[in-house]
């Protein structure tokens, strides 16, 4: 991944071609395989390429993009976070009970967003504190919210009502500004965001530390506790976040959303280039794993693959990018 | 003479850099216990992985029960009779004693299907002849490490050892457990068996020993009977080495100003533990492995718990928990352990050195000034001169000198008070020694304490002012540099003068 010798500054074309040699394109496989993907489907099937097309497969990509960005930050700190399709099930129905009640939008995202804080601190806190594997700890609260879910929704959509609060609202998930969808700016901020923690702050630099060697990190006098809670927390902000899109996009929160979630979004991490073993990723590698998932899904429908045998393709092309990702290393 | 089973002549072995065993011999006697020692790193281990196929040898000639034998695995050494008994013991906890013993090799039926009746029948056996009176269907994990020792034995005799090696056996164990491992040698040297005994505490070794092999750096000092030798000349002829290596000695400042002290400290592996440390002064603090130097480093480093005593530093009580708060009150600490705590290898030369410190690099809420991070890095890669292509340098890429650099540079960039240095020179060539002594001088200079912990007994008695000695989790003894040798501090370190105690 990291050439021994650091280049020395160049000009930008040069920086540019260099970008796109041959060379790079190996090292940054993810992306090689995002341009493959894209050349075989729009051979395929031309409409692929309409700006049309794309707009919707970037506003069908965000959801999973803005969990995965979450997803990379605890598997950079060696976690994994199995919970987040329930956290997003529950702050999505949080979040459309308080649209029915007609609190104010920004005041429900807000209460929203904090509810999923917590709902990651508590996995947060349960691995910190209880030592207890991400893994098992996580597996609990994915069972636990989705329980919690299904007791608050009665089983059945909550819808947010008919009213004005409620427009505002579907405006997250539906609104278009300068004809791009609302929802793709959502996931260009997280991105944004999660490339600034990562890269220009402390939190960043203690998450790569922890991943990469646990007790070197302790013994550097960093608490490491806390960065797990923080981790943890914005990891389930992020899937709040997420609820609260698809909440809007339907205007009702389904007690369902989000089953299955974890995975697409730990696949678009791997895919990536993230290692799960933790130290080691780029945030830019997620944002290209979780293209090439929205891709997939999106040039399976053009080219009329049932969705059975989507599954199967799916698999496919994940497990032939891993491979090569991991025989390559 | 005693019949020899087991001859290792002129054995030569080296790593990339390292010459780790030159022309060295071992003989192993029927019906005798050999003793081998000498220091840490003197070839002990290496030559027992050669003996059991681990490593092969580069040349030299391994004569068994008569016959030229080269093993090229344990298993293939185990099968002709040679057991080793490492000092981690390779039990499976999860599984029964009789499991345990009879691992691989379990009694089955025709149809494949395991003989449990046999299995348990024959571990019986084997406990009693070890005078153990211990189910075998019990878990090991349930049992204390004494007696997961003797299981270990077990396992041994049950492939019918002939040659046994023992490999710091009783460094687990307690008193009474060691006198019945004792008991259990003589049993087994009675039975016929050769036994290669390894351990650096002398007492035990006039104890149990016969013979006794001397190595030192790498080479084969002596083979004698115990009874012709005593405990100090084993020690003159563990450290007889010359001081080949150039120390840049400083005279202390004279003023004995105390910054830092340690009053009947106790904690994991460390008990009463008490020492002062003044400004500008390197304090050696030597003993050998597992004395509980790392342990004792670590309590006050905060990253062990102390469950006794006080340390106080300039004047306050010090009560660290944590490394961040030792960290915060000035004392840093750098581990002996490179790669397992001391740096991120995933991590840049640069975000290495600035781990401990970021604080002081970062704006409001966490956002890294870059800049002044940057002025930092390269101020210090200048200052201790870290030969690295650039900061962004992966930090595995290099030297393990240059390694060591990063990691002292990351203590020194909080600045502290107290720097505890804990081996580091292991590992590094002669070239980067002498780059770390002179920074460790300089620092002196500036009025920093320093504790320097190291097994390397010229470089301790080379570089401190005062040095003190550990032996299992004490502090023995306490001398002025120019009053310590080799010898003296050798005699400390094996407990020697605790002598009585073993009796």
């Amino acid at each position: 991944m990291n050439s021994p010798v650091q280049s020395t500054k160049k000009s930008s074309t040069e920086h540019w071609v260099q970008w796109f040699s041959v060379e790079n394109l190996i090292r940054h496989k993810s992306f090689l395989a995002l341009l493959i993907l894209v050349a075989i489907v729009s051979l395929f099937n031309p409409q692929f390429l309409a700006v049309d097309n794309l707009l919707n497969i970037l506003r069908q990509t965000s959801i999973n993009a803005i969990i995965a960005v979450g997803m990379t930050l605890v598997i950079l700190t060696a976690g994994i976070d199995l919970s987040v399709g329930s956290v997003l099930a529950l702050s999505g129905a949080i979040c459309a009970s308080l649209i029915g009640y007609e609190v104010p939008v920004i005041a429900a995202v807000f209460i929203t967003l904090l509810m999923g804080s917590l709902m990651g601190a508590c996995s947060g806190v349960v691995i910190a504190k209880g030592k207890v594997q991400p893994f098992i700890a996580t597996l609990v609260a994915m069972t636990l919210f989705r329980g919690v879910t299904m007791v608050f929704t009665d089983g059945r959509p909550i819808s947010t009502g008919l009213h004005h609060t409620a427009d505002q609202f579907a405006w997250l998930g539906t609104g278009y500004v300068l004809g791009i969808p609302v929802p793709v700016y959502l996931m260009a901020i997280v991105f944004g965001g999660g490339y600034f923690i990562l890269h220009h702050t402390r939190l960043g630099r203690y998450i790569y530390a922890l991943g990469g060697n646990e007790s070197a990190t302790r013994l550097s006098g960093i608490n490491v506790d806390n960065i797990k809670l923080i981790v943890y927390s914005l990891c389930g902000m992020l899937a709040a976040l997420a609820g609260i899109i698809a909440t809007a996009r339907l205007a009702s929160a389904q007690p369902t959303a989000g089953a299955g979630y974890e995975l697409d979004a730990i696949a678009a991490v791997v895919l990536g280039g993230t290692s799960l073993a933790g130290g080691k990723g780029r945030i830019v590698g997620t944002l290209i794993g979780a293209l090439i998932i929205g891709i997939l899904n999106n040039a399976l429908n053009l080219l009329d693959v049932s969705s059975y045998y989507q599954m199967i393709a799916k698999a496919t092309v994940i497990l032939l990018a891993v491979l090569v990702d991991t025989r390559s290393k | 003479m005693p019949e020899t089973i087991l001859q290792m002549q002129s054995i030569n072995k080296s790593f990339p850099g390292v010459r780790a065993l030159h022309e060295v011999s071992l003989n192993v006697y029927q019906g005798r216990v050999m003793a081998l020692v000498g220091e840490n790193g003197a070839g002990k281990s290496t030559l027992m992985k050669v003996l059991t196929g681990i490593y092969q040898a580069d040349s030299g000639n391994i004569c068994y029960q008569g016959k030229n034998c080269v093993f090229s695995s344990p298993k293939e050494s185990q099968d002709e009779g040679i057991s080793i008994i490492h000092q981690e013991l390779n039990l499976l906890p999860e599984l029964s004693v009789a499991e345990n013993i009879f691992l691989g090799r379990e009694f089955t039926r025709w149809s494949g299907r395991i003989n449990w009746p046999k299995m348990k029948q024959e571990a019986h056996y084997l406990l009693q002849r070890l005078g153990l009176s211990l189910d075998p269907a019990r878990l090991v994990g349930r049992l204390n490490i004494g007696t997961q020792q003797m299981v270990e034995i077990a396992k041994a005799l049950a492939v019918n050892a002939k040659v046994i090696i023992m490999d710091e056996p009783t460094d687990a164990l307690t008193d009474t457990e060691s006198q019945s491992l004792f008991r259990i040698i003589r049993e087994l040297r009675a039975a016929g068996c050769g036994i290669v005994y390894i351990s650096h505490r002398l007492a035990e070794i006039f104890t149990v020993c016969d013979d006794i092999t001397v190595l030192r750096d790498g080479e084969f000092i002596k083979e004698v009977p115990a009874k012709d030798t005593h405990e100090d000349e084993i020690i003159e002829w563990m450290v007889g080495r010359k001081l080949t290596e150039q120390y840049p000695r400083e005279p202390g400042s004279g003023e004995q100003q105390t910054l830092m002290v340690v009053n009947d400290v106790s904690g994991p592996g460390v008990k009463h533990a008490s020492f002062e440390l003044h400004k500008g002064e390197i304090l050696g603090v030597a003993g050998l492995m597992g004395a509980g130097r790392t342990e004792l480093m670590k309590i006050i480093y905060g990253a062990n718990p102390i469950s006794q005593g006080t340390i106080t530093l300039n004047g306050q009580d010090l009560n660290c928990s944590s490394p961040q708060q030792a960290l915060k009150a000035g004392i840093a600490y750098i581990s002996e352990d490179r790669k397992g705590e001391g740096l991120v290898t995933e991590l840049s030369v640069g975000e290495n050195m600035v781990l401990s410190a970021l604080k002081s690099f970062s704006r409001q809420i966490g956002v890294i000034n870059k800049t002044k991070e940057q002025e930092a890095i390269t101020q210090f890669i200048q200052r201790l001169q870290v030969k690295t292509p650039s900061a962004h340098q992966l930090i595995k890429y290099l030297s393990g000198g240059n390694q060591q650099k990063v990691a002292i540079a990351k203590g020194l960039l909080t600045f502290p008070n107290v720097l505890i240095l804990d081996e580091p020179t292991r590992g590094i060539d002669v070239g980067a020694k002498k780059e770390i002594y002179l920074l460790i001088n300089e620092l002196k200079r500036s009025g920093m304490g320093i504790i320097l912990v190291s097994s390397d007994m010229p470089e301790i008695l080379g570089m401190s002012d005062r040095i003190l000695v550990m032996y299992s989790g004490r502090l023995v003894g306490e001398f002025e540099s120019q009053n310590a040798n080799q010898e003296l501090i050798m005699r400390y370190a094996v407990g020697r003068t605790t002598e009585e105690e073993y009796v």
